[in-house]
């Protein structure tokens, strides 16, 4: 873990409740609960788990759009926990932290072409010193940087393919120069020929100016590619984290195990979860609130 | 359907070998006018899948894996041209009349799609689900099919199978709900299953669940099927032979795909995925493309 330089991100024992459903005589839902990391500067780190385990509600206090229950979110030590305030806080929290989405189909806007989209980001966040022609080609360069040629400023999102419109979120992200950028399963909905293109130009970025990732997904390979440390999360709480590489080659806790062991490679089987969890033929009582039940 | 066919000119068989395949596709091409240039969405596809076997058809986006299996059922829109022929045991598909069709879709090919939830009527429980097409195609009594229908639940690894038939899907988690699907497909007694990637949208745990179990009753039951998936690894460890498919063609098929690949495209796409045992500096990128395609068809 890289100490000498002071952490940009710090979560400690951070929760998330939601109230319970309306209409339901259930629980409040606690999504996530005293989970602590620290993202450090120019660091890929992955959160991983399976849907509902709380992986994309961490992100979301992150850049504000979910409000923090308890604990402590600091970024570059300035509390996040608080919530938004002013419109100035939010235009500087976003300077700070970017989120891309995992469906570039519905997150950029329809109507605006692309080059306009990057460039909004970009004069958003120059703070009114850099003029019209500067703004625009700045954008252009962004859009350079992430494999986008001049042609395609003139484009509207629908006439781009998924690959390309997921780089012209991740060209939005950069305009605002980010120290953090958050990849909320940023390349799950992508053909494996574009998903190798998306994780290199990830690659190329943090080799070329200082970011970091916050790289969430539920696939084990893309986090070995992409992540140098990696948290394990399971219905809210972190069961696992340390050295990617380590973890994945020498997974201890059961429930990285049995995440790792669900990846299909050469000489892979499926495994059945619930019938080797409980014993074969059924006989024993089954709990009657199964966990499944209450999908989201 | 009122879908234009062109069978190829085919001299009856009488003589037909007992080796048949329960489906055979002989170079099927499915044609579409689009402002008025004709694209060719499917060029001489041919596969076969034995009774009790599993074919797994591997490609990328716009590939024409979905297409295949529409083109098997003869759901193609209206506006396409197929030509070619598909046979089920032997008969004709494409020839099928009206009532041929009917039999066919219900009784003999079951379909699982990668979305459960936009198969199923939001508004019916799952137990209305499970039993109408036993009570209203078969002639199944209610509380038979209901019976039948919480067995099934139970063999694909849903407890409480009979408050899950009283329950709406939204109350499901997706793995769950798929395991329904499965079951759904089971219970009118098919011999063929087209399975749509039908765990892209879970987890890899309940990707996991969702294959083992799909795989473990096909077996029992000896049913076929036909698998299609984006992953190549999955498809390896769950069907008997692979197809991979680019440009609405089959570049390579057999049993030695997914061990020893021979076609350019299926050596670059199995070199382009992550790996979980170690970690590339670069991702090799696929540089195989159209061009690339048309000069290796125009070598060959």
């Amino acid at each position: 873990m890289s100490n000498q330089s002071e952490a940009i991100v710090v979560a400690r024992n951070l929760q998330k409740v939601f109230p319970a459903p309306r209409g339901s005589k259930g629980e409040p839902i606690v999504a996530v609960d005293d989970v602590s990391f620290e993202l450090y500067p120019n660091e890929c780190l992955a959160i991983v788990g399976e849907s509902g385990s709380g992986k994309t509600t961490v992100a979301r206090m992150l850049v504000g759009l979910e409000t923090v229950t308890a604990g402590e979110l600091t970024v570059r030590g300035e509390s996040r926990a608080g919530g938004v305030k002013h419109l100035a806080d939010r235009r500087r929290w976003a300077q700070e932290v970017q989120y891309v989405f995992q469906d570039p189909y519905s997150s950029l806007n329809g109507r605006q072409r692309i080059g306009d989209i990057v460039e909004s980001s970009v004069a958003l966040h120059a703070k009114g010193t850099a003029g019209k022609r500067e703004t625009r080609n700045t954008a252009l360069d962004i859009l350079d940087s992430v494999g986008l040629g001049t042609q395609f400023a003139e484009k509207f999102p629908h006439q781009l393919s998924g690959g390309q419109r997921q780089r012209v979120a991740i060209a939005r992200a950069l305009a605002a120069n980010p120290a953090v950028i958050v990849l909320d399963e940023a390349v799950a909905a992508l053909d494996v020929s574009i998903q190798a293109q998306i994780l290199n130009l990830l690659t190329d970025i943090r080799a070329e100016r200082e970011v970091s990732y916050l790289f969430i997904s539920h696939d084990l390979a893309v986090v070995n590619q992409i992540s140098e440390r990696m948290i394990v999360m399971e219905r809210g709480i972190v069961v696992d984290s340390g050295a990617t590489a380590e973890l994945l080659a020498h997974p201890v806790h059961p429930y990285t195990r049995s995440l790792r062991a669900a990846v299909p490679r050469p000489g892979w089987k499926p495994l059945r979860r619930e019938r080797l969890a409980s014993a074969p033929g059924s006989a024993a009582p089954a709990p009657s609130p199964s966990p499944e039940m209450p999908a989201a | 359907m009122t879908e234009r066919t062109e069978l190829t000119e085919r001299p009856e068989r009488t003589d037909r070998p007992r080796t048949e395949p329960l489906l055979r596709l002989d170079d099927v091409r499915a044609t579409l006018q689009l402002r008025g240039s004709e694209q060719v969405l499917l060029n001489g596809v041919s596969f076969t899948i034995e009774a009790g076997e599993a074919l797994g058809l591997v490609g990328e986006s716009g590939s024409g894996k979905s297409l295949t299996t529409r083109a098997i059922t003869r759901m193609l829109d209206p506006g396409f041209r197929v030509s070619g022929e598909i046979t089920f045991d032997g008969a004709s598909v494409l020839g099928m009349n009206a009532a041929q069709l009917r039999r066919y879709r219900v009784g003999d090919v079951g379909m699982i799609f990668q979305d459960p939830r936009a198969h199923v009527n939001p508004v019916h429980t799952v137990g209305d689900f499970l039993t109408e097409a036993l009570v209203h195609t078969k002639g199944v009594r209610r509380e038979e099919a209901e019976h039948r229908a919480v067995v099934l639940l139970d063999e694909v690894g849903v407890r409480n199978a009979e408050q899950r038939l009283r329950q709406y899907p939204h109350e499901l988690s997706g793995g769950l709900l798929q395991r329904v699907m499965i079951a759904s497909v089971l219970l009118a007694e098919p011999r063929l299953i087209l399975a749509d990637e039908p765990t892209t949208a879970l987890d890899v745990t309940a990707q996991s669940d969702v294959m083992a179990i799909l795989d473990e009753q096909r077996r029992a039951r000896g049913l076929a099927l036909l698998f299609i998936t984006h992953d190549l690894e999955l498809a390896a460890a769950c069907c008997d032979r692979l197809a991979v498919m680019y440009a609405g063609e089959i570049v390579e098929q057999g049993t030695h795909v997914y061990d020893a690949p021979t076609h350019p495209y299926t050596v670059e796409l199995m070199g382009a995925r992550p790996s979980i045992d170690e970690r590339h500096d670069r991702l090799p990128v696929l540089r195989y493309n159209r061009e690339t395609h048309e000069m290796l068809k125009a070598q060959a």
